[in-house]
């Protein structure tokens, strides 16, 4: 089965952090994607751009409306994700612990829709 | 090492579950083999059917539904043509064409998962090698990612057979909101993808506890109501205790399922002596011993003294020891009080309860007196916890009572019947504090 792992990550953490921190968590991150690539688990991962880059739209009425910002105004933001293939929830799970992201953030896991 | 424990009271209605089945088969009469066979089946069989049809799938409420026409199938067909010599595997065959048909009916939207599930249960053993996967039904019914409020209710349905009407009686929820919550927990083990499986060595402990946990959340709402009129609850004490059984027999290394299994049976043991026949609490210390079930408590101490011999201690045993040692006051007429303290001492300092420590104090005000009770209590107050907990207040006000300083218990009596939701026990509040006398035998020691 195929698991999204969506990472929620307070953005304002990253520019308090200094050059040292910030490569070792560059690392942490490496080497977490390293080993989901080794295991044969690893299907896609990105980093996103901040969320005061989002732009966010809805069309009601044929009308649409854009806003600058993301869609929740909240502390903690979608930061990036892990596509993951794995046999079930428990080895979804296994891996979310293990994500950098879940110690200094929150990893949410979810199942993808099989089409 | 397999224990088999019977069940007491040759009179009492069957404990076990699928009494959906068992009612749409009751218009039978005029064919009871039929009948009894499809009642043993049932009993015997739903869990296994259900966790053996699911497992691949995940798919618990598809299971369910086939298992549903299977029983609907079996009650058209039986009293014609007489029980079949396999009931399970007549009924295994019978769900299994309906899980096919529904696969096929859905083929469209059905992903390949669907497809091998169905190869899967083509290729299945024969009935009378049917694999008991129910353990890891359980284990998936009480997963970390299964709310934990949802997880007693799912185990009763998917392993048992209740159906939601009577679980939401039990829980205090209606039959729709209890219905939708056990569709959404269903959902949630099919689409999360959470497994059928049972636990590695390294993490059993914690997963077993949930299961636990699960298991004596069920007990424990069955055990609310102690008068037993209220048919829904009582049975599902005894629902309770079928699963804490099943959990013991298969996996009969794991001490502290021993240890749920006879702190259960210990507790349905005194079930008949907690009321007196007017319906009025009646507290432990002045239970009839004679309402007692002896064979119960047999069962509770094999339970406990094989839990024992495997030796790692936890929650479950320290508190069926807890029972062990208040039922030798059959034997000699007095609760192990110095046994109880150091339980008690154990139990507090393994799970922080403040409950246990309430209990504690109660039992050294046993051993020591009313005052060393009162400074023991004074001790549990510090948890902010117990401040809104009738059985603090009440213990406070029974040894208040004692010291003499009956102002104060009567003040302590009051907010303990103001905390109580169950009249019988705020009746029987109420009647210890009118017993009280109007002035203190002797004036409060600054302990209240």
């Amino acid at each position: 089965m195929q698991y999204l792992l969506a990472l929620y990550l307070d953005e304002s953490a990253w520019g308090k952090m200094t050059p040292e921190q910030q490569q070792q968590g560059s690392a942490a991150y490496t080497a977490y994607t390293e080993a989901l690539s080794q295991a044969g688990a690893l299907k896609n991962a990105n980093r996103l751009q901040p969320s005061a880059t989002a732009t966010t739209m809805r069309t009601t009425n044929g009308k649409t409306q854009v806003l600058d910002g993301p869609f929740a105004d909240s502390k903690e933001q979608l930061a990036g994700y892990y596509l993951i293939d794995v046999p079930n929830l428990d080895a979804a799970m296994s891996w979310a612990g293990r994500c950098p992201a879940s110690q200094h953030g929150i990893v949410e896991v979810r199942a993808i829709w099989a089409m | 090492m397999k224990i088999i424990f019977s069940r007491a009271g040759a009179g009492k209605p069957p404990p076990y579950a699928t009494k959906r089945w068992i009612k749409s088969m009751s218009f039978l009469d005029s064919n009871c083999r039929a009948q009894d066979a499809a009642e043993a089946a049932a009993r015997r069989s739903y869990g296994k059917l259900v966790a053996f049809l699911a497992a691949r799938s995940g798919d618990v409420a598809a299971a369910e539904d086939a298992l549903s026409e299977a029983f609907a199938a079996a009650l058209a067909d039986w009293p014609e043509h007489g029980a079949p010599a396999n009931p399970e595997g007549w009924l295994l065959t019978a769900a299994r064409r309906k899980l096919i048909d529904a696969h096929r009916r859905r083929r469209a939207e059905a992903g390949s998962d669907a497809l091998d599930a169905i190869a899967d249960l083509d290729q299945s053993p024969r009935p009378n090698e049917l694999p008991d996967r129910r353990l890891g039904l359980l284990f998936a019914c009480a997963h970390p990612a299964i709310d934990p409020a949802i997880r007693a209710p799912l185990m009763l349905q998917a392993v048992l057979g209740l159906d939601a009407a009577r679980i939401a009686s039990a829980f205090l929820m209606s039959p729709a909101a209890m219905g939708q919550r056990l569709v959404r927990a269903k959902n949630k083990i099919r689409v999360a993808g959470i497994p059928f499986r049972v636990p590695e060595r390294s993490e059993m402990g914690e997963r077993l506890e949930a299961v636990l946990d699960a298991i004596y959340a069920a007990f424990a709402e069955g055990w609310l109501d102690a008068a037993g009129t209220d048919m829904g609850r009582r049975d599902l004490a005894e629902e309770a205790i079928f699963l804490g059984t099943m959990v013991a027999e298969l996996l009969p290394d794991e001490p502290e399922a021993l240890g749920l299994l006879a702190l259960m049976l210990y507790a349905e043991s005194r079930r008949k002596a907690r009321r007196d026949p007017a319906g009025d609490y009646v507290p432990l210390a002045e239970q009839d011993l004679a309402q007692w079930d002896v064979t119960l408590i047999e069962q509770a101490e094999t339970a406990l003294r094989c839990a024992g011999t495997i030796g790692c201690i936890g929650r479950y045993q320290l508190e069926a020891a807890i029972q062990s040692a208040h039922v030798e006051r059959r034997r000699s007429g007095n609760a192990n009080w110095p046994a109880l303290v150091r339980l008690y001492d154990g139990l507090v300092a393994l799970t922080g309860s403040p409950v246990a420590a309430l209990n504690r104090a109660l039992a050294i005000a046993e051993m020591e007196g009313a005052n060393s009770g009162l400074a023991a209590l004074d001790a549990v107050r510090t948890d902010a916890r117990v401040e809104e907990y009738q059985p603090y207040w009440a213990a406070r006000a029974e040894l208040l009572a004692r010291t003499g300083a009956h102002g104060d218990a009567r003040h302590a009596y009051e907010i303990a019947i103001g905390l109580e939701r169950d009249p019988s026990m705020r009746q029987y509040l109420d009647r210890r504090r009118s017993a009280l006398a109007g002035f203190d035998t002797v004036r409060g020691s600054g302990l209240g």
